[in-house]
């Protein structure tokens, strides 16, 4: 790169602060994506990358999103769980990457849940038991 | 292109040598094997501190910690965590831990604030970029487009930013007086000469973190009217050099360093300066003769630097560690600054903190933190569960923390009051098993060693005063020797020329002071209580204890101890050359020190 003026070193500031910022610690919101064997077989990875994307596309970026192992609902996968401040924690299944798109433009984004969407509410034991391995 | 999973490796000294370079390594090749190079980026950073702990390995964004990483283990990782998004427990620094296992949540890091550190172990210190992303360079563009240099010195005035160096003395007051000092050719230098026995603070932020001082001392350049800096770094410390060279390169390629920074008409360079590791040339006046090619010797001050410095002209010299702090209070301001901290001392101050702790690393806590606090939370308290006897802070210019002050506040007029000294930041823990007289040898001998030579109170007053100490500790001390110690001390402190050989008395008057009672037991009883003392101690067998098993008998490189199998045994004690092997090796402790 040439030397820089002004304004280029700011516009270098922000474009790479945004590919940073998933690497800051404090985070409002987060989105755990089931990665276990049937998650990923059933297309979690797409999903993580339409989130990555789409949290991209619109500049969020007080969101984490981080991978977790089997969450026990294989039958749904991919699953997602995303927890808002201020929202209830909720669990998506069947999230495909079309999915993943409308959580972040209406649950993270809008505050508002994506009802079709919606599994469940983790049961209080798996939020406790210490499943640190598992999910969560 | 954002990726899932960021793999932080410590390439810090302490992690570097430990087989941190093969992990890098490895983790490189098993991304590649495993087919997920595109998912997961790999950053070198600078030490996270918990060195102890070493190699370190820190997953984001869940932010898990793993610790004593190996090379044999990056298979794993990326196999379990980044594919399966997995944590491997057994690597994690709590293991038991059942949630958040993120470094917030480690007991090391509780107490701890870091500014100075703020980017080791989160940055790639390789990358200039990865800094700029990280506000780098903002307190650069601030100075030079916003602030006047007036600005910028109330700025730290207000802030109330003391050098880390070891004085502590004002650093916008020193700015100032190279502002208005008559002059158009003026320089910048930062000392990174560390000397101290135990610290590695400035070494860690040189390496983890090395456009912090780079900036800072352009920012400098800006407001005193300087347009060229030094570093003055020992040749001891290669990767530190290496970052520092490759940062100045970096920076010069975008333009923050060179000819019309940023397009504007301020133009400032940077060059290193290699020492040859001598503790005398981190002494001001020393090391700027040391730059200009000089034999590194202190002259009398006044004038000082900031007047008649580098060639005869004004030149602001300060610390790794105070340069560190000085971007963020330019932009975070000087009443953020103003908040942490005590009364005298604002901020927050980097210790090296080693010796008998459990978990030895650098860690960063506001000032006014306690002793106690360092020690236990963050330290995790003494090895083996013995007791504390004392910390020296300050090295060779410092002195002794008893028990009785674990709860003082750390700051630079509170650790004066009780005879020790704020330093450069090496903070050694001792134990029950440590010998004061032994500890203040050590000194000694690091001062004696070190000295120029140039004036006589510290050249011959250090030389005797090592003498005595070794008279005291080979059991030959008299009473009248506590007094000579002390006349000399003056001594020295009021008629050698610079500060080493002013200070270096001070860890003999502060071990005088907490524990004249050993002093006085190897004087008169001939005793060592710790056992540290050679010639004042002895081994012998009990009796009572000793089963006769042989194993001691067979340990001895001398072949001093006899005895029948199973009858006791006895130790030759004109032969015994005290090695110590005997009572390592007794399961019976049947072999008494004393
Ligand atoms: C014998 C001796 C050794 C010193 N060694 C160092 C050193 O290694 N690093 C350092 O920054 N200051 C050292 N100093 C202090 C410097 O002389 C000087 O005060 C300091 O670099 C000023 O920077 P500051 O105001 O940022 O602390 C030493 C002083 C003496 C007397
Ligand atoms: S006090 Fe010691 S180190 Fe300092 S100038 Fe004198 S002889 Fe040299
Ligand atoms: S090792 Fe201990 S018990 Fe065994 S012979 Fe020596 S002193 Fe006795
Ligand atoms: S201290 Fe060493 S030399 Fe002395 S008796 Fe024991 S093993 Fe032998
Ligand atoms: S492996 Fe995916 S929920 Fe069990
Ligand atoms: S060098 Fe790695 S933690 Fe200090």
């Amino acid at each position: 790169m040439a030397k820089m003026t002004l304004d280029e070193l700011r516009s270098l500031r922000d474009s790479k602060k945004k590919e940073m910022t998933q690497r800051d610690g404090d985070k409002n919101a987060q989105i755990v994506i089931g990665m276990g064997t049937c998650g990923i077989a059933a297309g979690a990875k797409e999903a993580f990358d339409a989130f990555l994307d789409e949290l991209e596309k619109h500049n969020v970026n007080d969101t984490r999103i981080t991978q977790t192992g089997c969450m026990g609902l294989c039958f749904s996968e991919p699953t997602v769980e995303v927890a808002v401040p201020g929202m209830p924690r909720v669990i998506y299944g069947n999230v495909d990457p079309d999915v993943a798109r409308r959580i972040v433009n209406e649950h993270i984004i809008g505050k508002s849940l994506v009802s079709d969407h919606i599994f469940d509410k983790p049961a209080q034991d798996i939020i406790d038991g210490g499943l640190n391995n598992h999910g969560i | 292109m954002a990726f899932k999973n960021y793999i932080l490796v410590c390439a810090g000294t302490a992690c570097e040598s430990s087989k941190g370079v093969a992990l890098y390594e490895a983790l490189e090749k098993e991304l590649k094997a495993q087919g997920v190079e595109t998912e997961a980026q790999l950053v070198k950073t600078g030490c996270f501190g918990f060195c102890e702990q070493g190699p370190i390995v820190k997953i984001l964004p869940d932010e898990s910690f793993y610790v004593k990483v190996g090379p044999e283990h990056a298979k794993q990782i990326v196999a379990e965590h980044i594919i399966k998004g997995r944590q491997v427990k057994e690597l994690l620094y709590d293991k038991n831990q059942a949630s958040g296992t993120s470094s917030a949540n480690i007991d090391f890091y509780q107490k701890q604030q870091r500014i100075v550190l703020r980017n080791c172990g989160v940055i790639n210190p390789e990358y200039i970029d990865e800094y700029i992303a990280r506000d780098g360079y903002a307190a650069l563009e601030k100075v030079i487009f916003d602030m006047t240099p007036d600005q910028v010195i109330q700025e730290l005035k207000d802030a109330g930013l003391r050098g880390r160096g070891g004085a502590g003395f004002p650093t916008g007051m020193k700015w100032s007086f190279t502002k208005d000092a008559p002059g158009d050719q003026k320089y910048v230098v930062c000392n990174a000469d560390e000397g101290d026995p135990g610290a590695y603070m400035d070494r860690s932020t040189c390496e983890g973190d090395p456009h912090s001082v780079l900036e800072a001392m352009t920012i400098a350049g800006h407001t005193v009217g300087a347009n060229q800096g030094f570093i003055y770094i020992r040749a001891e410390y290669p990767l530190a050099i290496e970052r520092l060279e490759n940062a100045i390169a970096q920076a010069r390629e975008y333009g923050l360093l060179g000819e019309n920074i940023l397009g504007s008409d301020f133009s400032f360079d940077i060059e290193l300066r290699l020492g040859a590791g001598a503790f005398v040339c981190g002494e001001e006046t020393a090391l700027l003769a040391s730059i200009e090619g000089k034999r590194g010797m202190p002259i009398p001050r006044p004038p000082f630097p900031a007047v008649k410095g580098l060639w005869g002209k004004p030149t602001v010299i300060n610390n790794v560690e105070t340069w560190a702090n000085i971007p963020m209070i330019i932009l975070k301001g000087s009443k953020w600054f103003n908040s942490i901290g005590t009364e005298t001392s604002k901020g927050t101050k980097v210790f090296a903190l080693t010796g008998k702790i459990n978990n030895s690393g650098l860690i960063e806590v506001p000032m006014g933190t306690t002793l106690r606090e360092i020690i236990y939370d963050i330290g995790g308290g003494i090895k083996g569960g013995k007791k504390f006897k004392a910390a020296q802070t300050g090295g060779p210019s410092g002195g002794v923390i008893t028990a009785d002050y674990l709860d003082t506040p750390i700051d630079y007029e509170s650790l004066m009051s009780i005879g020790s000294m704020m330093g450069s930041g090496g903070m050694i823990v001792m134990d029950e098993d440590d010998c004061m007289i032994d500890v203040t040898k050590f000194y000694l001998e690091f001062t004696v060693d070190e000295s120029c030579g140039k004036c006589a109170p510290c050249r011959i007053g250090g030389r005797t005063n090592y003498n005595i100490l070794d008279k005291i500790s080979k059991g030959q001390g008299e009473m009248e020797d506590l007094d000579k110690l002390k006349e000399l001390a003056q001594a020295m402190r009021k008629a050698s020329l610079c500060g080493l050989g002013q200070t270096a008395p001070n860890p003999i008057m502060s071990t005088i002071n907490y524990f004249e009672e050993e002093y006085l037991e190897h004087i008169n009883d001939k005793k060592c209580r710790a056992g540290k003392c050679k010639d004042l101690m002895s081994y012998t067998i009990d009796a009572e204890k000793c089963i006769g098993c042989t194993a001691c008998a067979r340990v001895c490189p001398v072949g001093c101890i006899s005895g029948e199998v199973k009858s006791p045994h006895i130790i030759d004690q004109e032969q015994c050359i005290k090695c110590g092997q005997c009572f390592e090796k007794c399961k019976f402790d049947a072999i008494l020190k004393g």
